[in-house]
């Protein structure tokens, strides 16, 4: 046998080479094996590099909506026009409309000017006074209406600019662009920058994009997520309190008592088919079933938090049934042993073990149901709201807003400045996602067991 | 008496309940003698349940039931000759309600005593005035009819509150008294308390069942009322999508279904190589540090909210395309477009794809691989020979999960893809999805009732059909094909 082997091999390979020394085949094997590995790495890279550039985009666009351009001023607050009865009675103060505000800005305006000697330059005070937003004598009003006694002093205030000076310091505004605008022109840039190195122009942290309801098509520099932010915060709330206990509820029938037939099968199918269903039916199933069925009101939290809790049951009845599986069957036998019944081995001992598991699960879906856009637009929560709803319970039952409904919302607007708040948004929303991640993610390492 | 606070009676009644039926529980074992049965907690937890569950299932009910029994009671009191021409029943019972609700905000403000208001007629300056105080604007006359119509509308809400508050109260009342009634030592208290626990169970589970029956009824009604006032053979199989405000309309699905068609299929011409080249790298090649950052970072792809998947087709990627590939090419100069959706959209369903083929390509045993590289292959050589048709059927099953992903998904294609429904191959040309008409035909100002709304449920319920189909389909061929390993 060993001869024939010899001259076998022999008759293969040519003598006199070595092993080592790599044939054309193996080298041609050898490069397509690391061929296919570069491909492996590029698909990689390109995932990640997807991610990076996505989530830089975001920023890039979104981070200046933080920063706001305002106008300080020292304003005087005539009583001769604010308060004609001098009573300062604050039904007779809330006569006065924001038309009887704008003068007092404007000429607040022009004082500071002449105070810190800044010349329009053929920029009449009308059109100086328009690079302070619409929204500014709104919200003088408002300030006055709160403090009554204020009326008669003089109070600094830091205005918002327009959106345009606004967009000039961010870049998106920019000369050539000002000529070719009918809501700002050169000159007006010119005096802005004049009244930037006067101080009176100042740029700092923006609070009012957290607390300021949504504003006008034609105000971006006043638009906020105020009313976004608590629709979504009281659509999680309605979707905490509704899906995990029935979440839970449900998986421990299935997991635990449920026993194996035809009508246990038919559960489980439609968990895992309504876990696939796409999201915008969902939507559907909300205007048809809770809108007009039910006759709840449209674009109210309350039905966006049902609609939202029927999508994220499917994905805490998984997780709570994989983290209930998970606990081994021993905990159980340990205590049917010394005479636990069925139900108080289950919540007593299984259910406490599997709770970090279970938890973590409802944060994800929670998550997912923070950033879901598609069935809330169909339920009416689109439209544009500028009250804050009332304190729950009743305000579950108000308009509102959500956070990603809100994002979708600007992006339909024709001024640019609300792709910036858009992608400001996102940012707060994806701030929130990951802070609710990060504690599912802790709440794993730190809870649970491996057994 | 508001919801709120009927439902924290009713917790109230439970949480009294709870204490007297354990208290009664071990004064009753006590002065007889006789062990309980059960832990004497367990005679409380009865009554408890009792006491809450059945009155706040009432509740619900109730909620779900007044409104639809109020509204058609008071719709009955309008006459046909009530309502104007051009408006609409609905149109009327929603000044109805308006004006209730604004006569219930100006008692509250103590304007207006609950008798003057029986006595008051619509059109009195008083009223109108006091309505325009609490923000309700009266258009034009009212009409007398109309104003009854209000009142009784109130009045039949107030009494129907007060009859569920009477009658919820009643139940929980009468049957933790019942519960409590019927406490001795030797009642089986656990495990009547173990039953009514499991059935709640069971009740909870079946809410998956409810939603999938709630999806089917409210798209096939709507679907049905579509087709008798749109022929269906035309929804099928006209090439036209052309909704017009004032009736008229085409609307053919075909255009709808192609955009469908042509986006998913870029998408996936992205995700299928990028997503499967990721798993057999991260599970054959990757070492342990670079696959715990990879695969996370992949991972988080599918976290985000597809609404920033949008946002990133609206102003970077369609942008991009249209100023350094369509417009040198002349191919067009719309932003979005169908290769912008299509794009994003493959980004999105890449960690679908490479997930769920990771998992399905480490399922396949390490004999097999060990096997193959015994024979001399190389690495790649097994994968592609090896392991690939090993993981075949799970892997297919994945392509079609995250098919069914991209024909559903909404926000990519309203932000990306454009709105305007055609049949065309040009990837650079704007074109609309099923997704994307379900949206647009809900979110207008089109009456109710009318085709160009209701055929969104014609829509709806394609697009409910056919993912159902591509999942089961999954789920049939990984069954079916999947190689058994010990």
């Amino acid at each position: 046998m060993t001869d024939l082997t010899v001259t076998g091999a022999s008759a293969l390979a040519p003598r006199g080479k070595s092993l080592l020394e790599l044939d054309e085949r193996t080298r041609r094997r050898n490069a397509a094996e690391t061929r296919f590995r570069m491909m492996g790495l590029v698909a990689v890279l390109v995932g990640v590099f997807v991610l990076v550039f996505l989530l830089g985009s975001i920023l890039s666009n979104g981070l200046s909506s933080f920063r706001q351009t305002y106008i300080s001023l020292d304003i005087f607050l005539d009583p001769a026009k604010l308060d004609k009865g001098g009573k300062r009675d604050p039904a007779e103060i809330a006569k006065v409309t924001t038309f009887g505000y704008a003068p007092l800005i404007e000429k607040a305006m022009a004082d500071a000017m002449a105070a810190k000697g800044v010349t329009g330059d053929g920029v009449s005070a009308k059109a100086a006074g328009e690079l302070i937003s619409k929204e500014a004598a709104a919200d003088l009003r408002r300030y006055v209406l709160a403090h009554p006694q204020a009326i008669g002093t003089t109070v600094n205030f830091d205005l918002l600019a327009s959106g345009r000076i606004d967009g000039y310091y961010k870049g998106r505004v920019t000369m050539e662009s000002a000529k070719l605008d009918r809501n700002i022109s050169p000159a007006q840039l010119q005096l802005a920058d004049k009244l930037k190195s006067a101080g009176i122009l100042v740029t700092h942290f923006n609070w009012g994009f957290f607390t300021a309801p949504d504003a006008s098509d034609t105000r971006p520099e006043a638009a906020g997520l105020g009313v976004a932010i608590l629709g979504s915060v009281y659509m999680m709330v309605i979707v905490l309190v509704l899906s995990l206990p029935l979440g839970v509820a449900a998986s421990i029938y299935l997991e635990e008592f449920a026993p194996q037939n035809r009508f246990t099968d038919l559960i489980e199918v439609n968990i895992a088919n309504l876990a696939a269903v796409p999201s915008v039916v969902f939507g559907i199933l909300g205007l048809a079933a809770f809108i007009n069925f039910a006759g709840l009101p449209q674009s109210a939290p309350v039905v966006g938090g049902l609609v939202l809790t029927l999508m994220t049951l499917p994905t805490i009845i998984i997780a709570t049934r994989a983290a209930l599986k998970s606990v081994p069957p021993s905990i159980r036998d340990a205590a049917l042993g010394v005479g636990a019944s069925k139900m108080q081995a289950i919540f007593h001992h299984v259910l406490p073990l599997a709770m970090p598991g279970i938890l973590t699960g409802t944060i994800i879906g929670l998550a997912r149901a923070l950033g879901e856009t598609a069935p809330l637009l169909l339920i009416g929560m689109v439209a544009f709201v500028r009250d804050y709803p009332a304190g729950p319970p009743e305000g579950f039952f108000d308009p509102a807003s959500a956070l990603p409904v809100q994002v979708y919302n600007w992006t339909q607007r024709g001024d640019p400045a609300f792709i910036e708040r858009a992608s400001g948004a996102i940012i707060v929303l994806l701030v929130f996602l990951i802070l609710m991640n990060l504690s599912a993610i802790i709440l794993r390492r730190r809870y649970e067991r491996r057994w | 008496m508001n919801v709120g606070i009927i439902i924290l009676v009713v917790l109230a009644f439970a949480a009294a309940g709870y204490i007297a039926g354990k208290r009664q529980a071990l004064s009753l074992s006590a002065q007889s003698g006789i062990k309980l049965h059960s832990l004497s907690g367990y005679y409380g937890q009865t009554v408890a349940l009792f006491a809450a569950v059945p009155a706040l299932l009432l509740l619900i009910v109730w909620l779900l039931v007044q409104p639809i029994v109020v509204e058609s009671r008071v719709s009955g009191m309008i006459p046909d000759s009530a309502i104007a021409q051009g408006s609409a029943r609905s149109l009327v019972m929603s000044d109805v309600r308006r004006i209730a609700g604004g006569l219930d905000a100006v008692l509250a403000r103590g304007g207006l005593g609950e008798d003057e208001l029986n006595t008051i007629s619509a059109n009195t300056q008083t009223v109108r005035a006091r309505l325009a105080e609490v923000g309700v604007a009266l258009a034009g006359e009212v009409q007398p009819v109309v104003f009854e119509a209000a009142r009784a509308y109130r009045q039949t809400t107030k009494s129907g509150a007060l009859a569920m508050t009477i009658a919820v109260l009643g139940v929980s009342l009468a049957l933790a008294f019942l519960a409590y009634r019927r406490i001795e030592p030797q009642m089986r208290a656990r495990n009547i308390s173990e039953g009514f626990v499991k059935s709640l169970l069971i009740a909870s589970s079946l809410i998956a069942i409810l939603t999938t029956i709630g999806i089917v009824f409210s798209l096939v009604f709507e679907t049905i009322t579509f087709f008798k006032i749109y022929p269906a053979s035309q929804f099928f199989f006209s090439t036209v999508w052309n909704p017009q405000f004032r009736g008229g309309s085409e609307l053919g699905i075909l255009p709808l279904l192609w955009g469908t068609m042509y986006v998913s299929f870029i998408a996936l011409l992205v995700a299928v190589p990028i997503g499967l080249m990721i798993a057999i790298y991260l599970s054959e090649y990757a070492g342990r540090s670079m696959r715990s950052f990879a695969k996370p970072a992949i991972e988080m792809l599918a976290g985000i909210p597809t609404i920033v998947y949008g946002l990133f087709a609206l102003v970077t990627i369609g942008p991009f395309l249209r100023d350094y590939f369509a417009q040198p090419l002349g191919l067009g100069s719309s932003s979005s477009s169908v290769l912008t959706a299509g794009l994003v959209m493959g980004v999105m369903i890449i960690p679908f794809v490479s997930s769920l083929s990771d998992d399905i390509i480490n399922a396949v045993p390490q004999a097999l691989r060990d096997g193959s590289y015994g024979l001399g292959a190389t690495r790649s050589e097994t994968i592609k020979k090896v392991v690939m048709p090993a993981a075949l059927p799970g892997i297919v099953g994945a392509v079609l999960l995250a098919a069914s992903r991209a024909i559903g998904e909404t926000m990519i294609v309203v932000l990306g893809a454009g709105a305007s429904a055609k049949l065309s191959l040009n990837p650079f040309e704007a074109m609309t999805t099923v997704t994307v008409k379900i949206v647009s035909q809900l979110t207008g100002d089109s009456e109710f009732s009318s085709p160009e709304t209701l055929v969104a449920f014609a829509l709806g319920l394609t697009l409910f059909t056919f993912t159902l189909a591509l999942n089961v389909l999954a789920l049939y061929i990984v069954r079916k094909y999947r190689e058994q390993y010990e």
